[in-house]
């Protein structure tokens, strides 16, 4: 009988594989912020005839940056070969302009070429072009989306980058893989017990997760491409919050094999644990710092959750969070600078963004039930998980919180999101 | 006999709410999952939420039913603590006496947590209920070696902690019995 039942899950996991992805998001974004940079995409010649909208798309992920406000450039026929009068888009107010066009190529593909224009000075910016499958016309768009972010605000796009998430639908639970404004997402894996804590590693190739199908919290590697699965930690008691460390070798986690949840590392293949640190508190939700030299992580040792940090390798804490009663789920920028948290004011669970080198402290969301956040890996934008009406979503939003984008469509619950690393062109 | 009875009556209540799985230590492995394709994916949405309500067990009055806790128990806690109050003492009791009893018996003991807070930091607020219970069960004599304590990640599950019981003679994976379809 428990051969039954064995195989009845491994057939729900497996029915998942054929299923279509659930989930397509739409970007909202709401806010304003006073340094933005007008910029006007024209619509790219030959983009009626292909399945995305290219111009749309590349829009869409410099205003959910919040560094860029979009000028009205519709019935314009330009393309990258043309010299646009740049007197006409000045005066539209816009100081930058990109064009292109779309073109499909015989093998199938599509051939996607695009310039930026400084309107401002008359200047040719560049171009690129990219010669892409159907289904990587979005990738594309995201790329000059990349390059235009890059050549006005002089920092990397992390538009071509991608979001990993956990949706629930009745009782079935499902770990998605989606493109960084919420499209185009793919399911990983189902399973009837909950999955949390997807977590990326450094190369972008596979998911750490904690998943309860067998009933209890195991640890688990996903290989994202080949869908091979490696069981990294199913020890006695709880096994949970996977973080990778920076060089992808070792995995953070907290077990409570040797009683209360406590911090351990262990290869990123699998092995013997080694213990980080013995408290006689909670330990738990490690995050490794960019250098691999620290770990922020949540303890009750004082009494009630708080954010500390101690050497990878284990050693003395020292407390990073010291207002209010209950600090959890840090994570730290790329760049170092900022650890993002969740606290508890008056009630409610607000996402609050820390300036790491002077310790000042913003909330950044008027909602009251925020989860899980994630870096974006330029260190912009924040995703984190959170409840508008009622209904999970997940949400960007600047480190300041000026500008904020839902990625929600219709269906419910949406959770815990992890933010990717930048993907090798 | 009585185990096979309740070997019977696991497989009845798996079928009706499917909530078992086996509990035994899984050794490393590959496993398929799905592959991440680069197709685009199709639009559509999933169902809406199915909070589950939460059906307690009456605990007074299963504890009388004898020396033998047939099904699961429900020690409840009160917010922000981790002490077994004394009107769950019984249900100590009683479950520590089945599982002295006999060196074969097994039990999980799952810790939950209230819809409050992140969910990693509650899986391990459940560890220390689950663990607390242990605790108890040790302190009555019961072996560790007889008892798994660990914490489910469900929110809307209240403050409990639940016993259940394993069967390691059933060949291949033990199973637990969950009696509380819904929740």
């Amino acid at each position: 009988m428990s051969k039954t039942i064995t195989r009845f899950y491994f057939f729900l996991l497996i029915f998942s594989l054929g299923l279509p992805a659930l989930a397509q998001f739409r970007v909202d974004v709401s806010g304003i912020g006073l340094n933005q940079l007008p910029i006007a995409v024209a619509t790219f010649r030959g983009e009626g005839g292909a399945p995305q909208k290219i111009a749309s798309i590349v829009q869409a992920d410099l205003e959910r940056s919040g560094q860029f406000r979009g000028v009205d450039a519709t019935g314009v026929a330009l393309d990258e070969g043309s010299r646009p009068d740049v007197a006409v888009w000045r005066q539209k107010g816009a100081d930058s302009l990109a064009t292109g066009s779309v073109v499909r190529l015989a093998d199938g593909r599509y051939d996607v070429r695009f310039r930026l224009w400084d309107v401002v000075k008359g200047q040719d910016l560049g171009g690129q072009s990219y010669a892409v499958a159907q289904a990587d016309l979005r990738l594309a768009a995201h790329r000059i989306a990349d390059f235009i972010y890059e050549k006005l605000t002089g920092d990397k796009g992390a538009f071509s980058t991608r979001i990993a998430y956990v949706t629930k639908a009745g009782q079935r639970y499902q770990l998605w893989v989606a493109d960084a404004d919420g499209e185009n997402a793919q399911s990983a894996l189902a399973s009837p017990e909950p999955i949390i804590s997807p977590a990326w590693s450094p190369n972008g190739s596979q998911l750490a997760y904690v998943s309860f199908e067998s009933r209890k919290p195991v640890v688990y590697t996903h290989d994202v491409v080949s869908g091979k699965r490696r069981l990294i930690a199913n020890f006695r008691g709880s096994n949970s919050a996977p973080a990778w460390s920076p060089d992808g070798r070792t995995l953070a986690v907290t077990l409570s094999r040797d009683g209360g949840s406590q911090l351990y590392a262990i290869d990123a293949g699998g092995g013997e644990p080694r213990r980080l640190a013995q408290s006689s508190s909670i330990d738990t939700e490690p995050a490794y710092t960019p250098d691999g030299k620290s770990i922020y992580f949540v303890s009750d040792r004082g009494g009630a959750p708080q954010i500390y940090k101690m050497p990878s390798t284990g050693g003395n804490a020292e407390r990073v969070t010291f207002t209010g009663s209950y600090n959890i789920s840090p994570a730290i920028s790329a760049d170092g600078r900022w650890l993002a948290y969740i606290s508890r004011v008056n009630g409610a669970f607000k996402l609050h963004v820390m300036e790491l080198a002077s310790g000042t402290v913003n909330a950044v969301t008027d909602t009251s039930a925020d989860e899980s956040p994630s870096f974006a890996p330029n260190s912009r934008l924040i995703v984190y998980a959170t409840q508008q009406q009622g209904r999970e979503a997940l949400m960007t939003t600047t480190l300041d919180g000026k500008l904020k984008a839902r990625l929600a469509g219709q269906n419910g619950n949406i959770r815990e999101p992890d933010w990717g690393p930048f993907q090798k062109q | 006999m009585k185990h096979l009875l309740l070997v019977f009556c696991a497989a009845v209540l798996m079928a009706g709410c499917g909530s078992a799985v086996k509990l035994d230590s899984v050794p490393v492995e590959d496993k398929s999952g799905t592959t991440i394709s680069q197709d685009n994916a199709g639009g559509g949405q999933g169902s809406s939420v199915n909070k589950g309500g939460v059906t307690s067990v009456d605990v007074a009055k299963s504890a009388q039913q004898g020396a033998v806790p047939a099904g699961p128990r429900i020690i409840y806690f009160d917010f922000d603590s981790f002490v077994i109050k004394p009107e769950f003492q019984s249900v100590i009791e009683a479950h520590a006496r089945f599982i002295v009893a006999d060196k074969g018996r097994k039990v999980a003991i799952e810790g939950h947590t209230d819809e409050r807070g992140g969910r990693e930091y509650n899986l391990a607020l459940g560890q220390k209920r689950a663990e607390a219970v242990r605790r108890a069960l040790g302190l009555l004599g019961v072996v560790d070696s007889q008892v798994e304590a660990v914490s489910l990640a469900k929110k809307n599950q209240l403050r409990k902690v639940l016993m259940k019981m394993q069967w390691p003679r059933i060949a291949g994976p033990k199973l637990a019995i969950d009696s509380r379809c819904g929740n």
